[in-house]
């Protein structure tokens, strides 16, 4: 996503030894954070390539079959996050239709 | 066929047909209240009994092996539009569901698409009409009225609730092929493994927006990569800007008399007619800051180049606080017009941090660095504006 830069902290873990190389997590990342540069070879482990781009959304953790990426997904919304720090609670998104939060 | 005929049928909601009961779950159309009554005459099917009626969405009704499934109208009514309307505008955001299970697009058959979507009645609308012209199965998953994305980060457009409804809805027994196609945007929520492993069907990410999935199907369900990438266009994000207002006008009702409060102090204690004017005044650099912070920032969003939104904020803040105040601000002294400069920063720097929420690219943890940073020095800043401003009545 071009033009749109954070501030890149992230807990986004990746551990190449693990990958099988089946690509989902090139599917459903919505930021390219994982490239394959041989793409035409079946089987080819992926590589990290984008960490900073990582928004912590957890669909490359939840669809790995052999669990070799680790993230803690969550919620980046400010409001949430005032709440948890005054309640001590897990922030928490309670927005409901329109745009999240 | 089987017709439902049996007593505790009736009670059951099913898909296409709506209870006319109190229940806000059930009911799709609760926030509309009334209007859900007003379904012309022509719209009366066999399936209506006492309380319970069919969708107006509901053209007609197709026989398959699972039984009778409703098939939906590509058109939306006026009724859909009005309904898309005020969830825009923020009002009415709490539940605009349809019932979940199995729909039809079009005349499906056996071999057609199956694509698995939440029951927020947005989303359910945009694909009615961006898909009119394909034939495809629809399952509807149970999301409390969520959009995809927010639904998947909370878990309830969940591996789980794909299960249950394909396993309800038989859609084993409607198709003779085992491929879901469920949105990208909901992969943060379903672990595709698991789908297969309870249900046979393997799941397809299909392209995150769903103008592509015409695009998508025809290629033999391959995505381009750039299908796959969030964006965050100008229209994108213009049409988060009503939400982001109405965010801002709940605190307005304690915020309002406080302004007032402070606005009357002066040289003679408590002046009720620099209450309102000064207060007005106040009112305006709020206003000011809202405005920065809730439409200037989502607008400029890739202009402001800090990387912090509390910063792009703040920026817009004072921007349109100072170009309000060289059109309106003659009248004040310069502690003044600094101090509504500052609040006007202040208050659009929160706006701008709460915009995160709402941005695809803005991972939790950074968020939350940036507010243990920023809250305290907006806290702060907000105070000492407030200060100088009662402090610019005694400098007169
Ligand atoms: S999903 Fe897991 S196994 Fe598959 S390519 Fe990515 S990291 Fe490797
Ligand atoms: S958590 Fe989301 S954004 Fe981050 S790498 Fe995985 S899929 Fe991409």
């Amino acid at each position: 996503m071009k033009g749109f830069d954070y501030l890149g902290v992230n807990t986004l873990e990746f551990d190449v030894e693990k990958c099988v190389g089946c690509g989902m997590c090139l599917t459903v990342c919505p930021h390219a954070v994982f490239t394959r540069s041989d793409a035409g070879v079946k089987g080819a482990k992926v590589t990290l390539d984008k960490p900073a781009k990582c928004m912590e959304c957890g669909a490359c953790a939840i669809n790995c079959p052999v669990a070799a990426i680790t993230v803690k997904p969550g919620v980046g919304c400010a409001s949430a996050i005032l709440h948890s720090w005054i309640t001590g609670e897990e922030a928490s998104c309670d927005c409901s239709g329109g745009g999240c939060c | 066929m089987v017709k439902e005929s049996s007593e505790e049928k009736q009670l059951t909601p099913l898909e296409g047909v709506v209870v006319l009961a109190g229940d806000e779950e059930s009911s799709p159309l609760s926030k509309e209240g009334g209007d859900c009554c007003s379904t012309s005459p022509s719209h009366r099917d066999i399936r209506e009994r006492a309380g319970i009626m069919v969708y107006p969405l509901v053209s007609g009704w197709l026989d398959t092996p699972a039984g009778e499934v409703p098939k939906v109208s590509p058109v939306l009514t006026a009724d859909d539009k009005r309904g898309t309307i005020s969830m825009r505008i923020g009002i009415g955001r709490d539940s605009y569901a349809i019932t979940p299970g199995l729909y039809a697009f079009g005349e499906p058959n056996e071999n057609s698409h199956v694509i698995v979507t939440c029951n927020y009645k947005l989303t359910f609308d945009h694909l009615r009409s961006t898909l009119s012209k394909l034939d495809l199965w629809v399952v509807v998953l149970d999301t409390k009225g969520i959009n995809v994305w927010c639904a998947a980060g909370k878990g309830t457009f969940g591996t789980a609730e794909v299960i249950k409804r394909v396993n309800e809805s038989s859609i084993d027994k409607v198709v003779n092929h085992r491929d879901l196609i469920l949105p990208q945007l909901g992969a943060p929520g379903v672990s595709a493994q698991e789908v297969k492993r309870a249900t046979g069907f393997k799941v397809h990410y299909g392209p995150i927006r769903a103008e592509d999935i015409t695009a998508y199907l025809d290629a033999g369900m391959v995505a381009t990569p750039s299908m796959r990438e969030a964006t965050f266009t100008l229209k994108e994000r213009a049409v988060l800007i009503p939400v982001e207002i109405s965010l801002l006008l709940s605190p307005l009702k304690w915020v309002i008399p406080l302004l007032f409060i402070l606005s009357g102090l002066g040289p003679s204690i408590w002046s009720p007619s620099a209450a309102v004017t000064r207060g007005f005044a106040l009112f305006m650099g709020l206003f000011a800051g809202g405005l920065g912070g809730a439409v200037f920032l989502p607008l400029l969003l890739p202009y402001l180049f800090w990387r912090e939104f509390s910063l792009k904020g703040a920026a817009a803040g004072a921007g349109v606080t100072l170009i309000g105040l060289l059109l309106f601000g003659g009248a004040l002294n310069w502690l003044e017009a600094l101090s509504l400069i500052v609040l006007g920063s202040a208050v659009a720097s929160y706006a701008g941090m709460n915009f995160t929420g709402t941005t695809p690219f803005t991972s939790p943890t950074s968020v939350e660095k940036e507010m243990r940073r920023w809250v305290p020095i907006q806290i702060g800043t907000a105070a000492l504006s407030l200060a100088g401003w009662v402090g610019g009545a005694f400098i007169g």
